[in-house]
């Protein structure tokens, strides 16, 4: 054995100690060059998310029905920026940066969670993807604060504090558009309709067809089983869509008094693997957004850049 | 912290610190109008401070509305943040006025009765603000413009005898030298960036220009108010010529976009631009009357 890879060893005996004590990884800090590509790879794919999935809600920004709504949608956008904001920069600790991460999203070498590649239809959208796929998300997302790599936990936990909001903000127009008008009701329930199976196909394959689960979990970049998560959001979903006073689309959804859960019927996963392989109703236009508005600022960014230079070089 | 339940995780982690004013006006935060006394000041005639206040509330609502296309299109994302930023503090403008302008003429309308159910030619903003956005540059340009006279227009009023505009007026001034400062930032960095964005924000500063008039010229219910732009111009244009000079860029010679008959958009006089605009803005509302969101 020579030198190198005794010290090798001993670093990743170090890593796996301060992982084990739940301490957290720093950017500094020596790390498997897989757990540096597993990190970056999901801190990007949750960046790119952030950023596509300003474009379903942003489809009604211009057209919501009262300013108090188009205020609180518009904030919400803008916190989706931000998100995008912190998490690129959380990935660019690991070694990367944002422009290469955006040239893979656009080029289709990286991915953002597919539910974004649903349509949004109507105003009750909006309130459905508050409701359903906000609250997935946090429940994906609250044990990344615990994430062994600091600079995205610590990013996990502003976001997840945003998104909670979101979230409420989601289910109090749901609640409104229920008080009112018969068409309003409808809408809602067509709504929850559409987003109720993709929303439970956020949490990923079922774990005996997740190949990578098991090495985020020792690494403690990741907790608690796909289905885990699927079954604890749909057994937090169930009263709240009681409450609401819809009907969630799934007849084989009932109580288990042994389980002490909700039995649910199984998503259908050719769907999810057609979304997630580019034949989503929105993928080609969600990527075509992003790329023209890309594409269309160069002339913007160059021109900040060389500014920046004319200041530094005329100092 | 504990994620056994998610929304226990997130409550233990304590409300938000005081002062982090990152939500929208009328989301749940304290209205800054709030204990601001709305009883009509004596000599102040309630049609004219409702027919005003749309004036300034439509600008800044339509202005608004096309700061909002930007959004998921901006040059970067820094910028995304920005735009949604000024977006929302216009938003937030237009809404306290308008909600002013029910009060002051004593139809009780509110804030969504003006926005989604007056016609094209109700509309009292200035042309400028309806305009289609053109490219980035444009935009900055429109901006600039706009941010630096009404600054300077909310600074006079400050001081105006009705209170809830005076208040209004407070708040906004704050948040206008924001708008102002971003956009004199991107005009230097476009202007002495590349020869390409030096010529874009030449042609944005020219686009805009022959609008700028409008800002300044009175109407009846200004000069019946005590509020007459026309002190503005020469104050506003000094600004702007020592910005668009500081980034090597040329004061547009452009005349005035002529008025149709002695009217423009004080007056709901348009362009072709405002009726697909207000089209979008209020199709969901007028598709279902007398629903509430």
């Amino acid at each position: 054995m020579t030198a190198t890879e005794l010290s090798e060893a001993t670093l990743e005996g170090r890593f796996d100690a301060v992982v084990a004590a739940e301490q957290r990884i720093e950017p500094r800090d020596w790390m498997p060059d897989a757990y540096r590509a597993t990190l970056v790879r999901q801190i990007a794919q949750h960046a790119h998310s952030e950023i596509i999935g300003m474009q379903p809600e942003g489809n009604w920004l211009t057209r919501a029905p009262s300013l108090r709504r188009k205020a609180i949608l518009l904030a919400k956008a803008q916190d989706e920026a931000g998100h995008g904001l912190y998490l690129y920069a959380a990935a660019e600790t690991l070694g990367v940066d944002r422009a290469e991460l955006t040239e893979k999203l656009i080029s289709g070498r990286q991915k953002y969670s597919s539910i974004f590649n649903y349509p949004t239809l109507t105003f009750a959208d909006v309130g459905v993807i508050g409701w359903l796929v906000d609250g997935a998300a946090i429940c994906n997302q609250v044990p990344l604060c615990r994430c062994s790599y600091g600079p995205y936990a610590r990013a996990m936990v502003r976001i997840c504090k945003e998104e909670s909001f979101h979230q409420r903000q989601g289910y109090e127009l749901l609640m409104t558009l229920m008080r009112g008008t018969d068409s309003q009701r409808r809408m809602v329930q067509d709504a929850v309709d559409r987003w109720w199976w993709p929303s439970l196909m956020m949490f990923g394959p079922p774990d005996d067809d997740s190949p990578n689960s098991a090495r985020s979990m020792a690494w403690r970049i990741k907790r608690h089983s796909n289905d885990d998560l699927r079954q604890r959001f749909v057994d937090m979903t169930v009263p709240q869509a009681e409450h609401l006073g819809v009907t969630l689309p799934d007849p084989a959804l009932r109580w288990n008094e042994e389980r002490d859960s909700w039995d649910f019927g199984e998503p259908d996963w050719s769907e999810l693997k057609k979304v997630i392989t580019g034949q989503g109703p929105c993928n080609a236009q969600r990527v075509e957004r992003r790329r023209a508005a890309h594409e269309d600022g160069a002339w913007v960014r160059e021109a900040a850049l060389a500014y920046a230079e004319k200041k530094r070089s005329a100092q | 912290m504990t994620d056994d339940h998610v929304y226990l995780t997130l409550s233990e982690a304590g409300p938000e610190p005081e002062g982090e004013a990152r939500w929208a006006y009328g989301t749940g935060f304290a209205d800054p109008l709030l204990g601001v006394d709305t009883a009509l000041p004596d000599g102040v005639e309630g049609a004219d401070l409702a027919a005003y206040c749309q004036m300034l509330g439509d600008d800044a609502l339509v202005l608004s509305q096309r700061l909002i296309e930007w959004c998921t299109r901006a040059p970067e994302l820094e910028e995304e943040v920005a735009l949604a930023n000024l977006g929302l503090d216009l938003l937030g403008q237009a809404r306290r006025l308008l909600t002013r302008a029910g009060q002051a003429d004593g139809s009780g309308r509110t804030e969504d009765d003006f926005a989604y159910w007056r016609e094209d030619h109700e509309f009292r903003n200035v042309r400028l603000v309806e305009a289609p956005n053109g490219d980035f540059a444009h935009t900055v340009a429109r901006i600039l413009a706009f941010a630096t006279a009404r600054q300077a227009l909310y600074q006079r009023l400050v001081q105006h005898a009705d209170p809830v505009l005076a208040a209004v007026a407070a708040a906004g001034v704050k948040e206008l030298a924001y708008h102002r400062e971003w956009a004199q930032e991107w005009l230097l960095r476009l202007g002495d960036g590349t020869p390409y964005s030096h010529e874009r924000m030449q042609a944005g500063l020219d686009a805009v220009w022959p609008l700028l008039d409008e800002l300044f010229t009175p109407h009846p219910v200004e000069l019946r108010l005590g509020t007459d732009p026309a002190a503005l111009r020469e104050p506003v244009l000094a600004l702007l010529s020592d910005d668009i000079a500081e980034a090597t860029l040329t004061v547009p010679d452009a005349a005035p976009l002529a008025y149709v008959g002695g009217r423009a958009g004080r007056d709901g006089v348009h362009t072709e631009a405002l009726g697909p605009l207000l089209a979008e803005l209020q199709v969901v509302a007028r598709a279902h009357p007398g629903a509430t969101w």
